[in-house]
């Protein structure tokens, strides 16, 4: 006769909320304080020298 | 699931390059989506790029941090990171695995038929050091007279950007033919480098120098969206390491930093062991084992 197994008991981890949390926070600042604006204004340019020409 | 993971790999490619206008401009996409992180390494100096790419944008505000204070502006890169951050806590590497332009290259570059070999298990901490250095401590201390830093990942090492950006606005502005000089060779040799390694080994950049897959490997055990190893189906007949794209041992270390959840050893463990679980919860794992089980068993 076969033994019945015990499954893995179902734990939710916390963590990975806790991880979103935090850093979605830390977009809300990084937006409050304007970053937002920079990256555009910086991803709007082509950086020749940051792809190795010039 | 590989055939869907190779057309969600397909979607973030056209997602994150999706302006197709550029033959016509013969520059860049300068909308407002670029105020949107791209989860895997995409040039925003590409023609198509749609989106910023996080390894370059992070670099950027590090580099002109003492500037941007200089005039008020609390530029340090919480918005960067916040967003990069956001992005590892739900998935972590399975970007690298799904959504990576880049990553989707090296994976077709190893089709081609070629005797294939594995990449020393310690190269993997290069990048670290790439992280550490390039993309945070040099553009931040290493400064001009001025006090500003450079983008030294990108401007030294990025193949992406090479293959992206360089390549292509050097087809479409002859001008810019002219300014070409030891750097961008340097960077095309790189690239080289990298496109030859891929065809032999399975994601040698991933695996050794990409400061993204890096970030997002501090989250390999805590992001919600992970694989989960059912120790009691597992018989550790090590199938399981044969097929990963990552030489990861999953039944020895299941929350592995070179993880990308990209389900290999799932498709490939015979007796269900290995599954996707969110947040602790399993998606399937109550699914019976294969016929091979079975047999063995008999």
């Amino acid at each position: 006769m076969k033994k019945k197994k015990k499954s893995q008991p179902l734990k939710v981890r916390k963590a990975p909320f806790v991880a979103i949390f935090v850093f979605l926070v830390l977009g809300a600042v990084g937006i409050s304080l304007g970053e937002p604006s920079r990256v555009l204004e910086q991803a709007k340019q082509i950086c020749l020298s940051c792809i190795g020409i010039g | 699931m590989d055939f869907v993971r190779k057309w969600v790999q397909v979607l973030f490619f056209l997602i994150t390059n999706g302006y197709w206008y550029f033959p016509v401009t013969r520059g860049i996409y300068q909308g407002p989506l670029k105020v949107i992180c791209s989860p895997g390494l995409n040039c925003y100096s590409c023609p198509a790029a749609t989106s910023y790419c996080p390894i370059g944008a992070l670099q950027q505000l590090m580099a002109g941090i003492r500037l941007a204070l200089e005039n008020g502006q609390i530029y340090v890169g919480f918005y960067v990171i916040g967003s990069m951050g956001v992005i590892g806590s739900f998935v972590g590497r399975m970007v690298c695995g799904w959504a990576c332009p880049f990553g989707l290259f090296q994976e077709l570059l190893h089709k081609i038929p070629s005797p294939k070999f594995g990449v020393w298990r310690p190269l993997r901490f290069i990048k670290y050091v790439l992280l550490l250095f390039m993309v945070i401590l040099l553009p931040l201390f290493a400064v001009d007279a001025f006090g500003f830093g450079q983008t030294w990942f990108c401007k030294y090492i990025c193949p992406a950007g090479t293959l992206q950006a360089g390549l292509p606005l050097i087809i479409l502005q002859p001008g810019l033919r002219e300014s070409l000089g030891l750097l961008f060779l340097n960077k095309l040799f790189i690239l080289s480098f990298f496109i030859v390694w891929a065809v032999f080994a399975s994601r040698p950049f991933c695996r050794t120098a990409c400061p993204l897959g890096a970030f997002y490997a501090l989250f390999n055990k805590i992001k919600l969206v992970k694989l989960r190893l059912d120790t009691e189906r597992c018989t550790q007949c090590e199938a399981c390491h044969a097929v990963c794209p990552m030489g990861v041992h999953f039944n020895e270390s299941p929350d592995d930093m070179e993880c990308i959840s990209c389900l290999s050893c799932s498709k490939a463990c015979n007796f269900n062991a290995i599954s996707l679980e969110i947040g602790g919860v399993p998606l399937s794992n109550q699914a019976p084992c294969r016929p091979e089980k079975a047999q063995l068993e008999q």
